[in-house]
């Protein structure tokens, strides 16, 4: 079903069909077409778990176009104008204020920063649900973690930008968290901030890979998700492969073409989707301190800690793992320990395909294992990410322990419990209501 | 099961759900009150403008408070003679350092970036409080203090209209000892309305930004039903 393997245009005489055929034999253009929409069939059962694909791409060009637009007004620069404010900071209140439809557009860029998270989540807990990870998509779920890892980096630098109190003091603790590591740390995070302390140099290089080096690799591994997806084919929430039962017409009878009939569909979802967000976008663009956190409204100072820095939210499940290693091991720190939990609990989902042994893939026709480890898994995911936003205490501390022991042990003992479970048998055609 | 994840969810934040410090009162202005907001504007300049900058507002977009240019020129600009400059302070800030041990910070948002994080709006809240709250203390460097931000820098610049409180150290409770030129409750209507102008400032186009808000909504409402009816007309033979 990939593309290439259709048949050339062929002009019906036409001036646009002329036109059509001119391009056709140059570039692939009826293929791509054909092979990507119009003819790439979809299984028909896609529930509402499915929307969040296709919404992840829309908030990738609302991000790219508004930041395209923030760019021609925004200034990395950490020295201070007249009026003793960073310029950087001065110039995202310029856009505020000053810059015609500037509010706008900068409320599109920080809304969609934490609306990306949320559908990549959501988009992500549907891989869970339905097993989409599961062999032959090993490679399209290995993209897609690339994705997740590529967006942390891009919205960790994109933070640093506006130059508030919890800009500077967020990245200057990230940071630091490199200079855990044995040998080379110290050396590395003051590589990554180009000085000693967060300053103009890290704001320059935090700027350029902001707009140019991640945003590059994001579209170059979105268009290999999206590849390796359309190679295999997509999977449902009955977890049925429908290539295994193709009709007369040589398509899968349990297919239907992804142009009209998703794009449709997508339309709807966009629109659903776009409600929720212009609601938060022009009625709560703080997001109640959460997606712009109050301290960010202060330039940044670095002579003053902020009494408590708690990373945005969406970072916070990681952070908390962080935070809940307390204790050295093998001669080194606590927080080398913490920094390693902390990748591995974000890497440890590209481990997926080959944690899972479950003869079947969707959570329809797993049993109360699954079920249950599953909606912990959630419950801990949001403890761990509510713990995040607190200052540190000794109950959150234990809390946040135990949640991480469940995290960890829910992968790890994935091999052994995934296999366990009572199934129920799948159909050979996918359930449609 | 489902209520045992609930419990669980909501388990570390009843734990967590304590420990407040001095009480804030609520702001009772309106951004909308246009009158009110003249009123925070003059108060603005005349008691803040001196030791506070508002660096990132201009004076020409105080004519959205329903002012000309003219009026905004001959009432509300002393500082400076063009509409289109920024509400700068003339003090220097390494003086002001020197006088107050602190640079007194900007305001143009300090509306927003007051208030605790996750509970954004909260800012109104506090600087009426805080506006409300010096009494005298003469172990303090400028004789004041402030119930809300302990050993705070500023002294307090309205005394003039509300008088001078004093700590009851029995009641722990703030008493007015000498009265100043305004009642308490038309101090207090005072502070709201320069209240309701700094939290206008930290984001002028406010209300418009919610009125447009209204008419996206509706027109992704109206979308919406073409874009279903559409669905369902291409969906209806799947089955």
């Amino acid at each position: 079903m990939a593309a290439g393997n259709f048949e050339k245009y062929k002009s019906d005489g036409s001036l646009a069909g002329n036109a059509l055929e001119w391009v056709d034999a140059r570039f692939p253009a009826t293929s791509l077409w054909k092979g990507h929409l119009s003819e790439y069939y979809a299984p028909k059962n896609f529930n509402f778990w499915y929307f969040f694909g296709s919404l992840a791409l829309l908030v990738l060009v609302i991000q790219i176009v508004t930041g395209i637009f923030l760019v021609m007004h925004y200034k990395p620069d950490a020295a201070l104008n007249a009026n003793g404010v960073p310029i950087a900071f001065a110039s995202v209140e310029y856009i505020m204020r000053d810059v015609a439809g500037g509010w706008l557009i900068r409320y599109m860029h920080s809304t969609g920063a934490s609306a990306f998270f949320i559908v990549v989540y959501l988009h992500m807990f549907r891989g869970l649900l339905y097993g989409s990870y599961r062999k032959p998509r090993e490679l399209t779920w290995l993209f897609g973690v690339g994705i997740f890892l590529v967006l942390m980096g891009e919205a960790f630098f994109g933070y640093l930008l506006p130059w508030g109190q919890m800009s500077v003091w967020g990245a200057q603790v990230i940071v630091n968290l490199f200079s855990a590591i044995p040998v080379i740390g110290p050396d590395l995070s003051l590589i990554i901030r180009g000085d000693f302390v967060v300053g103009d140099a890290t704001l320059n290089r935090f700027f350029s890979f902001h707009v140019i080096a991640f945003p590059l690799v994001l579209i170059g591994l979105v268009a290999a998700h999206v590849l390796a997806l359309h190679e295999t084919g997509s999977n449902n929430p009955d977890g049925v492969e429908i290539k295994a039962n193709i009709g007369a017409d040589g398509h899968p009878v349990d297919g239907i073409p992804f142009h009209p009939y998703y794009t449709v569909k997508d339309i709807v979802g966009v629109i659903v989707f776009l409600m929720v967000f212009s609601a938060v976008m022009f009625w709560a663009p703080e997001g109640g301190g959460y997606f712009l956190e109050t301290p960010n409204f202060y330039p940044a100072d670095p002579l003053k800690t902020p009494p408590h820095i708690a990373p945005v939210w969406y970072f916070t499940p990681f952070y908390s793992i962080l935070r809940a290693v307390t204790f050295p091991l093998f001669g080194l720190d606590a927080k080398f320990w913490g920094v390693v939990a902390m990748g591995a609990s974000v890497v440890i989902f590209a481990f997926l395909p080959w944690l899972d042994r479950s003869p079947v893939k969707s959570i329809r026709y797993r049993g109360p294992i699954y079920k249950t480890l599953l909606s912990i898994f959630v419950v801990v995911f949001i403890v761990l990410g509510y713990l995040g936003t607190l200052s540190p205490s000794p109950i959150g501390e234990l809390v946040s322990q135990i949640c991480s022991v469940f995290y960890f042990g829910f992968f790890l003992a994935m091999p052994w419990w995934s296999r366990m479970d009572k199934f129920k048998p799948v159909p050979d055609r996918v359930t449609f209501k | 099961m489902k209520k045992f994840l609930i419990a669980l969810l909501f388990a570390p934040i009843m734990a967590f759900a304590s420990g407040s410090t001095a009480h804030i009162d609520k702001w009772p202005g309106s951004v909308s009150d246009k009158a009110a907001l003249q009123n925070g504007a003059k108060l603005f300049v005349n008691y803040c403008l001196n030791c506070h900058g508002a660096s990132y507002m201009r004076y020409k977009n105080l004519v959205d408070l329903g002012l000309t240019e003219q009026q905004v020129k001959e009432n509300l600009m002393f500082t400076s003679d063009k509409i289109g400059e920024l509400m700068r302070v003339a003090a220097r800030s390494d003086e002001q350092k020197l006088w107050f041990g602190a640079t007194p910070p900007d305001l143009t948002i300090v509306a927003r970036a007051r208030g605790e994080a996750g509970n954004a709006g909260a800012g109104a809240d506090w600087l009426y409080t805080y506006l409300r709250s010096f009494y005298r203390d003469e172990n303090r460097p400028t004789g004041w203090n402030n119930t809300v931000f302990e050993n705070v820098g500023m002294p307090h610049i309205l005394y003039g209209l509300q008088g001078q409180q004093v700590m009851n150290h029995e009641t722990h409770k703030l008493e007015l000892a000498v009265p100043g030129s305004m009642p308490p409750a038309e101090f207090d209507k005072s502070v709201s309305d320069l209240v309701g102008f700094m939290v206008w400032m930290g984001e002028p186009q406010q209300e418009y930004r919610r009125t447009l808000g209204w008419f996206v909504l509706a027109f992704l409402a109206v979308l919406f039903v073409v874009a279903y009816a559409l669905k369902k007309e291409y969906w209806k033979d799947i089955h």
